[in-house]
C-alpha cells in the first residue's frame, strides 16, 4: 500500500453535497423553501406521514430478516426471537426456493438452505410455522420469482390451521421489475411475470384484504449501486408500471392502490434518507393522481418498510457496523417507516449469530422506547433543511422518473438492459470513490489500523446437515403423497396459464395442498412462457 | 497497468443473483485494457468451463456472495480439467470470509478478492498472476 492511499491520510473536510450528489448550500433561509408549510401528517399529499398521529397510536414494526438452513432450524430462531419481543417475523429463502429449483436439482444442490430457509412444499411449511399461530402474527417473505406460489403456500398453511384467510397479515415483495435490475432471482420473461404478480394482487385484494400483496423495492438496486435519487425515481417508477398493468387487467384502483407498500434502503446520509421518505410519499401521492386520476385519501399513502445495513456496512472493524446501522434507523423513524428491518453488524458477510442478531433488535428497541422519537409526529416537520433537501429530492426524482419515460417506459428499459447497465455504472464510481479516499469509510479506507482484522469473534454455521435432510425430507414427500392428485393439479396450472385471463392463484394453492413441489410448479409455467434472456450489456 | 492482450471470463456461477461485483470488476478490467466476456447469472460449472474454453481465455474470475464458495469453485475446477483445460487460472471474488481465503487459494484459485480491496491492488494482482 502506498504512502498516498487513503489510510494514510486524513480525510478532507466533507464536500457539501449529498451522497446523491445535490449541492447542500451553508444556510437554508425560510424563502428558499416551496413548501414552507409541510402540511398535516395524514392527509395528502402526506409530506409528514401517513397517520395523523404518527407512532403515537402504533410504534413501527420491528422485522428482523432471518432464515436459514431446514425449516426445523429457521422455526427454533422465529420461536427465539417472538419471545424476545419482535413483533413480525421475515422470512429470508434459499436460492434454490427464490429461484424455482427443487432440493435436488443439479443447479440447486450447493445453495440449500445457505442465504435462507429452503421451502419447497407445503410439508417444509407447516414445519415452519408450526407452533406459531398464523391469524396472529404478520409475515413478511423476500420472495420474487415464486412470491405467488409462496403466498399460495401461506395461504395453505393458514388453511390447514384452521385459519380463516381474511385473518392474514403480512407481505410478500412479489416486485419482479427490480429483480431483472439489480437482485436478478427472476424466471420468467417480463411480461408473464407482470402478468402472475396482477393475478396475486388481485386475488390477494379479495381474499385476504389485509395482505400487503406486493412490496415495491428500491432496496436492492440502490444497493447494487443506485443513489437515493435513483432509488426513489426507479422504485417508483416501477410502481407506476404496476398500476398500469393492475387498470389494464380491470382492477379496481382505489383498492388496490391501497394494499401496494414499498420498501427502500437506508444508507449512510442521514439526512438525505429521512427526506426522501418525506419526497417519497408527496411524490407517490401526486403521480397517483396526475396520472391515474387516483385521489382516495387511503389509496394515496405511500406505506414502507426499510431495511438498514447492507452495502454500508464494512467488514473493517465490524463492530463499527453496530453504529451505522443505529443511525440508519434513526434516519428510517425519523422518516416516517412502517417498519424497520436492522442489520445485524455481521449480516452483509454471514448469517448472524443469535448474539449480533439480539444487538440488532435491541438497536430498534432503544429507538422505539428510550430515545423519544416515537413521542410526536415528523418531529424534524419545519426544519429549513428537512423541508429545503425534501424539495430538491422531490425535483431530482421527477426528473428520473421522466428519462425512464423518456426512454420508452421502465419494461424497455429493462429489457434492453439500459437501466442494469446504468446501475453497473453507478457501481463503478462508488467503488472508484472509495478506492480514491472521496468518500470516506471509517475503518475501511481511513482511520485503519496497523494490527486490525476482519474478525467477527463467534461465526454462526449453518448446520452442515442441514442440505443433505432437506433433500431426504423432499425424497420422503415425494414417495408419500398422492401422485395422481399432483398431477390433476398441475395439469391444471398449466391449462389455466395458457389463457391471459385467468386468476392462477386457486390453481397454485391447490398445488400446494397437493404437496405439489415449488420446482414443479415453476416447470409447469416455464412451459407454457419460457424463461428471461438476460440481455448482457457492460 | 495493463492487462491488453488478456482475455478474461467473468462468470456467475451457482444461483447468487448479486452481479454488481462482477459487473464493476469487468469494467475495471476493461478499462485496464482486458478483452472481457461476462456471462450473466445463474450459469452452471460446466457452462462456465466450456465458455471459458471457447473463447480461449486467460482466466476465469469467479463471483458469489453466496456462501456456496468451495463446492462452486472445485465444481469449476473440476470441469475445466474435464475439458483439459486445467491450466486456464481462477480468481474468486465476492463475499468470502476470512477462513476460507486459505482454503480457497489452497484448492488452486490463484487469486481472493473481496468488495473492500482497492481496484487497483486487484488488478495488479490478477496482471501478476498472469506474467
Amino acid at each position: 500500500m502506498s504512502d498516498s492511499a487513503p489510510q494514510n491520510r486524513t480525510p478532507p473536510i466533507p464536500e457539501p453535497r449529498t451522497a446523491s450528489g445535490i449541492e447542500i448550500p451553508e444556510l437554508v433561509t425560510p424563502d428558499m423553501l416551496q413548501h414552507p408549510d409541510p402540511g398535516r401528517p395524514g392527509r395528502p399529499p402526506y409530506t409528514r406521514g401517513i397517520f395523523p398521529n404518527g407512532y403515537r397510536g402504533r410504534l413501527w414494526t420491528f422485522r428482523q430478516y432471518s432464515g436459514f438452513g431446514t425449516a426445523e432450524n429457521t422455526n427454533e430462531r422465529y420461536r427465539f426471537l417472538l419471545e424476545s419481543g419482535q413483533t413480525g417475523l421475515s422470512v429470508a429463502l434459499d436460492l434454490p426456493t427464490q429461484c424455482g429449483y427443487d432440493p435436488i436439482d443439479p443447479m440447486a444442490r450447493s445453495e440449500v438452505g445457505k442465504v435462507g430457509v429452503s421451502l419447497s412444499n407445503l410439508a417444509e411449511a407447516e414445519i415452519l410455522f408450526d407452533g406459531i399461530d398464523l391469524g396472529g402474527i404478520s409475515t413478511s417473505f423476500t420472495i420474487n420469482g415464486t412470491a405467488a406460489i409462496i403466498y399460495a403456500m401461506y395461504c395453505a398453511v393458514a388453511d390447514k390451521q384452521g385459519v380463516p384467510r381474511e385473518k392474514l397479515t403480512g407481505t410478500i415483495q412479489n416486485d419482479i421489475l427490480k429483480e431483472y435490475v439489480a437482485r436478478g432471482t427472476w424466471i420468467f420473461p417480463v411480461r408473464p411475470s407482470l402478468r402472475l404478480i396482477s393475478d396475486t394482487i388481485l386475488f390477494s385484494n379479495r381474499e385476504t384484504p389485509r395482505f400487503n400483496p406486493i412490496s415495491i423495492a428500491g432496496a436492492h438496486v440502490r444497493d447494487a449501486g443506485a443513489t437515493a435519487v435513483e432509488e426513489l425515481g426507479y422504485t417508483l417508477a416501477n410502481g407506476l408500471a404496476y398500476v398500469e398493468e393492475l387498470i389494464r387487467r380491470g382492477g379496481d384502483a382505489t383498492r388496490f392502490a391501497n394494499r401496494l407498500s414499498f420498501f427502500f434502503y437506508v444508507h449512510m446520509d442521514f439526512f438525505e434518507e429521512i427526506c426522501k421518505f418525506r419526497a417519497a410519499r408527496r411524490l407517490w401521492a401526486s403521480l397517483l393522481e396526475e396520472r391515474f386520476d387516483i385521489t382516495d385519501p387511503k389509496a394515496q399513502r405511500l406505506r414502507f418498510g426499510v431495511v438498514c445495513g447492507g452495502s454500508s456496512l464494512t467488514a473493517a472493524q465490524p463492530y463499527n457496523n453496530i453504529v451505522r446501522v443505529g443511525l440508519e434507523a434513526m434516519s428510517a423513524t425519523l422518516g416516517g417507516a412502517q417498519s424497520v428491518f436492522t442489520c445485524a453488524y455481521d449480516e452483509a458477510f454471514q448469517i448472524p449469530t443469535e448474539f449480533s442478531a439480539e444487538i440488532a433488535l435491541r438497536t430498534q428497541q432503544i429507538l422505539a422506547y428510550e430515545s423519544g422519537i416515537s413521542k410526536t409526529v415528523d418531529p424534524l416537520g419545519g426544519s429549513y433543511y428537512v423541508e429545503w433537501l425534501t424539495d430538491r429530492m422531490e425535483e431530482e426524482t421527477r426528473r428520473v422518473i421522466e428519462e425512464i419515460d423518456d426512454y420508452g417506459g421502465v419494461v424497455k428499459a429493462i429489457e434492453d438492459g439500459y437501466l442494469q447497465a446504468r446501475i453497473a455504472e453507478r457501481a463503478h464510481e462508488r467503488k472508484q470513490k472509495v478506492d480514491r479516499g472521496d468518500t470516506v469509510i471509517v475503518g475501511q479506507n481511513y482511520f485503519r489500523r496497523d494490527d486490525q482484522t476482519d474478525d467477527f469473534g463467534e461465526v454462526f454455521k449453518v448446520d452442515p446437515q442441514a442440505s443433505e435432510r432437506v433433500q431426504e425430507k423432499y425424497q420422503r414427500l415425494l414417495a408419500e403423497r398422492d401422485p395422481a392428485r399432483v398431477e390433476r393439479t398441475l395439469k391444471a396450472l398449466e391449462k389455466a396459464a395458457g389463457q391471459d385471463d385467468e386468476n392462477l392463484l386457486p390453481y397454485l394453492i391447490d398445488c400446494c395442498h397437493a404437496y405439489a413441489t415449488v420446482g414443479e410448479m415453476v416447470a409447469t409455467l416455464k412451459s407454457q412462457w419460457g424463461e428471461f434472456q438476460e440481455p448482457i450489456r457492460l | 497497468m495493463s492487462l491488453k492482450g488478456k482475455r478474461i471470463l467473468i462468470a456467475k456461477p451457482g444461483l447468487d443473483g448479486h452481479d454488481v461485483g462482477a459487473k464493476v470488476i469487468a469494467l475495471a478490467l476493461r478499462d485496464a485494457g482486458a478483452e472481457v466476456i461476462y456471462t450473466g447469472l445463474r450459469k452452471s460449472a460446466e457452462y462456465i468451463a466450456k465458455v471459458a474454453v471457447d473463447e480461449d481465455v486467460d482466466v476465469v474470475g469467479l463471483s458469489m456472495l453466496s456462501g456456496s464458495h468451495m463446492e462452486l469453485v472445485n465444481e469449476t475446477m473440476r470441469c475445466l480439467k474435464e475439458y483439459d483445460a486445467g491450466d486456464i487460472k481462477i480468481f474468486v471474488g465476492g463475499t468470502i470470509p476470512e477462513k476460507d481465503r486459505e482454503a480457497l487459494l489452497n484448492a488452486g484459485a490463484c487469486g481472493v478478492y473481496t468488495s473492500e480491496m482497492p481496484l487497483e491492488d486487484v488488478l495488479s494482482d490478477i496482471e501478476r498472476q498472469l506474467q
